[in-house]
């Protein structure tokens, strides 16, 4: 069967030629204040797809992947200070001087490297995460202890980064907009677009990935984790494989959309580590609908998007806003924007607004290709 | 000896005021398995009560003669307040989520959010205002006979209670405005709560100066707990909650109304925030985020004390203390300051407030190594438990 056969791969066919016509349109046709923005949510999409991989598909709700996502940004921005130091004295990044330090920190030195900077960019927050999984997932702490215990480690982490003036620059980050790559200024506009672009193909990527993930068996162990954690182990899976590696896939995805953050807004500090920003992770997968990573992408791109209209109008209500979706989100739209569209919720609004008057109160019966009924 | 009294204090001090606010946190989480991440903000309404209570007893001449009085008066207050939003909250979004904690999770805090924007944005004079219409519009019903509120023109009678209620609340808040002219305007400035004259200075004991602030903290921790531990254990109301809290479906069975029992606690819980918030006032000043400082602590305690136990809350927001002022003031390199230079320097490096933090995260990861249910688990033999 060839894959063109159908009209339903000639629609996905239309799709993707579309997308990827809006992408390398999209430098030309947008302002580039506006697509910085655009490029930013996108890779902002990337981590969305690690909260829904962990809690959509896994059910555990993490508040701290703010944690992983800032430290994707600042082994990228650690590799552009070095890559331009050369030029300050001691041949060591300029804020050392404010604080007398002479000699490089000793972590510093491999991020010298692109190779290892471009690996650690993803090993190094799933590493993190993978310990940080086993040793709560060991104990079977889940639900809300797990929730409380990642928002922990996060002001943790946030303490640690921001104490540290020394190591890291403490609260001021590390500035990556000035810094030299490829002879080029990171925050010029060339270098912005081709940001753009790979941020674009790495969502892409990302989605591929997640969705191979959960596809297969493996995805159905994380289904059934999310659904009845006690059966599967009574069934002879050990949970904690499991949920240690998704949660450490999850951290690799934050540390990747951290990097593409950083050098497209031009400075990572810890102020990626704060409280608000980890839980509003889980809002844009929330409204976009938790267990679909379309839901994920399109959530976090379109409620940034939201986000910057309104604050640039309105910078008092957006909180407003965002409060009442949280829990708008959990008591009327438990499946989000699209899980409510596949599950036929559009046509139950133009029922009670009396527009469509044929409502099937039975699901249908799923037949499959030998046309019998699926029990 | 004198070292060691200080650090003590210290220590005790410090975690009284993590106590009682986990306190609440604690009471709740045990109920009905729901972290009310909108804690920190029921806290900083507790603060807020502080900070108006303490202006009408500035500006209106015949509460002028009893100001030295107003921090009690403003206990009482905040307790009310939080209570009354804690019980809305539980009425109006919590109630619809009971039995998905998570999701419970996310709602509270995009309540909290709310109540943050809400105090910037909002005249404190028409939030008290507010806060002052929901509370006679909840509570009133209660005083009604049932007769009345059940039958024929019940839904009349509850319509105009809550009318009453509103427009008490609009009077309160004119009424408020033009008295104090500084609760009139929208701010999102921090604000200071002064101490009255007898609460300030220090008492001297053994040669070290005790803060008498602090004393007071101590003193509003050691009631409330006190208070708490009686309610739980001797008065009917108690019993019943302890009941829902070992067993749920059980106690529904025998004939325990379990929404009641929700409804009460979910205020006494808050409430206890809003306490909490008085604390928390005589720190420091008092802004939107006051909340936020405090509410991992209270986390830190809960995971560390265990489920439905008093006595776990008390010694994890104790033992909490205690390392915190161990580690963060550096005392161990004062008590022994010739050990050895790689464990000095090691915990030289921990020494400040927010590192003493990370210590204690570590600290707490590896005891849960030990103990994942925390200090005294509740015992069970469900699966799930």
């Amino acid at each position: 069967m060839s894959i063109f056969s159908t009209k339903k791969s000639w629609i996905n066919l239309t799709i993707w030629v579309l997308i990827i016509a809006l992408i390398i349109a999209a430098p030309s046709v947008l302002p580039v204040f506006r697509l910085n923005l655009l490029g930013r949510y996108l890779s902002l999409a990337i981590v969305a797809l690690g909260v829904d991989l962990i809690w959509g598909f896994t059910g555990m709700l993490s508040l701290g992947q703010g944690i992983f996502f800032a430290l994707g940004g600042y082994c990228a921005a650690m590799f552009l200070q070095l890559n331009s130091a050369g030029e300050f004295p001691n041949g060591i990044p300029e804020f050392f001087g404010l604080y007398g330090v002479e000699k490089l920190p000793f972590f510093w030195e491999p991020f010298k490297s692109s190779i290892f900077t471009l690996i650690s960019i993803w090993l190094l927050p799933a590493i993190i995460a993978g310990l940080l999984g086993y040793l709560v997932f060991r104990n079977r702490i889940k639900g809300v202890y797990f929730s409380i215990l990642t928002q922990a480690a996060l002001l943790v982490f946030f303490n640690f980064f921001n104490g540290q003036q020394k190591l890291i620059n403490g609260t001021n980050g590390l500035k990556t907009d000035v810094t030299q790559l490829f002879g080029q200024m990171v925050g010029s506009e060339i270098m912005q677009r081709w940001f753009f672009w790979i941020t674009a193909i790495l969502v892409i990527f990302a989605w591929f990935f997640a969705r191979w993930i959960v596809r297969d068996r493996f995805g159905n162990i994380l289904i059934g984790i999310r659904d009845d954690e006690a059966r599967v182990r009574f069934t002879g899976y050990n949970p904690v494989i499991f949920k240690t590696i998704i949660f450490s896939i999850a951290g690799g995805l934050a540390g990747v959309s951290g990097a593409l953050y950083t050098v497209q807004s031009g400075i990572v500090s810890p102020q990626f580590m704060t409280v608000p920003f980890s839980i509003e992770m889980v809002i844009w997968v929330a409204v976009g609908g938790r267990g679909t990573l379309l839901g994920a992408i399109l959530g976090a791109v379109l409620i940034n998007y939201a986000k910057s209209l309104v604050s640039e109008a309105l910078p008092a209500s957006w909180m407003f806003i965002q409060g009442g979706l949280f829990i708008l989100v959990v008591t009327a739209l438990p499946e989000g924007v699209l899980g409510w569209i596949r599950t036929g919720g559009p046509k139950k609004l133009l029922f009670l607004i009396g527009i469509n008057k044929k409502l099937e109160t039975y699901p249908s019966l799923e037949v499959n290709e030998q046309g019998e009924v699926k029990s | 000896m004198q070292l060691f009294l200080e650090s003590l204090f210290n220590g005790v001090a410090i975690g009284s005021v993590l106590l009682v606010a986990a306190l609440g946190l604690a009471i709740v989480f045990g109920l009905m398995g729901v972290i009310n991440l909108a804690h920190g903000e029921l806290m900083m309404l507790g603060a807020y009560s502080t900070y108006i209570t303490q202006l009408i007893f500035k500006q209106v001449s015949f509460l002028k003669p009893f100001y030295d009085s107003y921090v009690i008066v403003a206990i009482g207050i905040a307790f009310l307040v939080s209570g009354t939003v804690g019980i809305l909250l539980e009425r109006t979004v919590i109630r619809r989520l009971y039995g998905s904690p998570l999701e419970t999770l996310l709602a509270t805090w995009g309540v909290s959010l709310i109540l943050q924007q809400f105090v910037r944005s909002v005249p404190l004079a028409y939030a008290s205002g507010l806060v002052i219409a929901l509370f006679f519009g909840l509570f009133s019903p209660l005083f009604i006979s049932d007769d009345l509120l059940h039958g024929a023109k019940g839904k009349l009678i509850r319509a105009s209670t809550w009318g009453f209620s509103a427009l008490l609340g609009v009077a309160t808040g004119g009424i408020l405005s033009s008295l104090v002219s500084k609760l009139s305007r929208a701010s999102a400035r921090n604000v200071d709560v002064t101490a009255p004259s007898w609460m300030r200075g220090g008492i001297d004991f053994v040669g070290i100066t005790f803060p008498k602030t602090r004393l007071l903290i101590i003193l509003i921790t050691l009631i409330s707990v006190l208070i708490v531990i009686f309610f739980l254990d001797k008065t009917a109301w108690g019993i019943r909650i302890r009941a829902v809290t070992q067993n749920r479906p059980m106690s529904d069975c025998l004939g325990i109304s379990t929404e009641t029992v929700d409804i009460i606690t979910f205020g006494i819980g808050s409430g206890l925030a809003g306490v909490a918030g008085v604390a928390v006032s005589l720190l420091g000043s008092v802004g939107p985020n006051v909340g936020g400082n405090y509410i991992v602590g209270c986390f830190m305690v809960v995971v560390l004390g265990g489920v439905g136990n008093l006595l776990g809350t008390i010694l994890a927001s104790f033992s909490i203390g205690i390392m915190t002022d161990l580690i963060g003031a550096g005392r161990l390199l004062t008590i022994w300051p010739e050990m050895p230079s790689p464990l000095y320097s090691t915990i030289d490096f921990f020494a400040t407030t927010s590192m003493a933090r990370v210590m204690i995260f570590a600290l707490i990861v590896i005891f849960l190594q030990f103990r994942p249910t925390g200090m005294f688990p509740q015992k069970g033999r469900m699966v799930e438990s």
